[in-house]
């Protein structure tokens, strides 16, 4: 036994891409089994691993954790990422909420036919610029402090970044009105631990392409 | 100022109604104040009330909360309904998760086309009785317990009960081959703030009826 966290999800971003930037924005080395197959899928149904017969899953300290937002609260808690009382873990709640609406409009483009997908595209932009981002951008401008909650790396600025680096994939220049968000893209992605995950050859994960949605539809197709 | 949470949503259960049964069974009285019409959201989003924009929205200690999760979250553990550590607290996390899920099924059913209504309350009866019901039914089993989590009274006992009874205005004897769970629905329905809130006149919403589908959709579009 390792002791290390086991994250079982196929290779792909999915849910348990915030899981992954969690656990290498704190440091934590963990190891992935990739579901590839039905055959693999089946293997954890049948033997009681997945509590709602979904993934992802995560073994953690002799937990076989289900539910994204159950295992990204519990290693927040565990790492020191959840604030320091409740005021703070209910803003940074807050927070994360928001760039898990905003990442969710991202999450399965990929499988969408080429119309519906340009225009969920457009819509999350515009969600990005009009709803999300200006949220953001106005809580490092009234208290101008480098992280969004409690002056700390928090579970909330981590999910920023991600949020942030992926609208980026799909229009550029999306932070050219959000100087803050521009200074905080970059002051977060100096973090060490987090550099060390936006290189090449880290467990991060990249955009899903025909290859994984291909894989994903063959594994969960009843 | 009352010092009261106050609730601001529309006249039904929604995204708020769970806000509505943790503080009802944490004993925390609450105004409410209800969007009748665009113009009413409208307001709120103009004043910078509402930090995406959406509701639930919740002003509680000299905050304007959004999100019902966090808002969920901060009034169990500010009233004790989160267990007494951070493995109680992933577990309630776990059963919490879960029944938004299947609460997400059983909220959307009246929004649903008519040609695809039959096959989405099919869809939600196999889910709540092959998916759900029979994980909770286990862990009540397996442990004996009052209660799913810590031997004590949590958010995922409320949210459980919660979505019990409103699997059972789907169908009424939803829990026939769940006979933990019937136990548990009697135990904590008579938990004397979950009882209160369970009696007419209390601030526990109807479901939503076809009719006031459009009433909703003039809202929020």
């Amino acid at each position: 036994m390792a002791g290390k966290p086991k994250l079982h999800y196929p290779n792909g971003r999915g849910r348990t891409e915030s899981i992954r930037w969690l656990l290498a924005a704190a440091g934590v080395e963990f190891e992935e089994e990739f579901i590839e197959t039905k055959e693999d899928l089946l293997k954890l149904l049948n033997d009681g691993s997945l509590l709602f017969q979904q993934v992802p899953m995560v073994e953690i300290d002799g937990m076989k954790m289900v539910q994204t937002r159950a295992i990204l609260s519990y290693i927040a808690a565990k790492y020191n990422l959840y604030g320091k009382d409740l005021k703070e873990r209910a803003w940074i709640d807050i927070y994360v909420e928001g760039t898990t609406e905003l990442m969710g409009m991202m999450m399965f483009l990929a499988f969408q036919a080429a119309g519906t997908k340009e225009k969920n595209i457009a819509l999350m932009i515009e969600r990005a610029t009009t709803r999300y981002f200006p949220a953001y951008e106005k809580a490092l401008k009234d208290h101008g402090h480098d992280y969004l909650v409690g002056n700390k790396l928090s579970w909330a600025d981590i999910h920023l970044l991600e949020a942030i680096l992926m609208v980026e994939e799909y229009k550029p220049d999306i932070l050219s009105t959000f100087p803050l968000l521009q200074a905080f893209k970059g002051r977060t992605s100096n973090i060490p631990t987090i550099k060390k995950f936006l290189q090449p050859g880290s467990q991060r994960k990249p955009p899903s392409d025909e290859k994984f949605v291909a894989t994903v539809t063959k594994i969960f197709n009843t | 100022m009352s010092g009261k949470p106050k609730l601001h949503y529309f006249n039904g259960r929604g995204r708020m109604e769970s806000i509505r049964w943790l503080l009802a069974a944490a004993g925390v009285e609450f105004e409410e104040c209800f969007l009748e019409t665009k113009d009413d959201l409208t307001k709120l989003q103009k004043d910078g009330s509402l930090l995406f924009q959406q509701v639930p929205m919740v002003e509680i200690d000299g905050m304007k909360m959004v999100q019902s999760r966090a808002i969920g979250n901060y009034i169990a553990t500010k009233y004790n309904l989160y267990g007494n550590d951070l493995k109680e607290r992933a577990l309630i996390d776990m059963y919490v998760e879960a029944v938004i899920d299947l609460n997400e099924l059983l909220m959307t059913h009246a929004f649903q086309p008519a040609d695809k209504k039959a096959q989405h309350f099919a869809t939600i009866m196999d889910k709540a009785t092959n998916r759900y019901f029979p994980v909770y039914e286990k862990v009540l089993k397996d442990h004996g317990q009052d209660f799913l989590v810590g031997n004590r009274f949590s958010k995922a006992d409320v949210q459980l009960l919660e979505t019990l009874l409103m699997a059972e205005e789907c169908k009424p004897d939803i829990l026939a081959k769940f006979p933990f769970l019937q136990s548990f629905k009697a135990r904590i329905s008579n938990i004397p703030t979950i009882k209160k809130f369970l009696q007419p006149g209390s601030q526990r919403k109807p479901p939503l009826h076809e009719k006031d589908v459009p009433k909703l959709m003039k809202i929020f579009h």
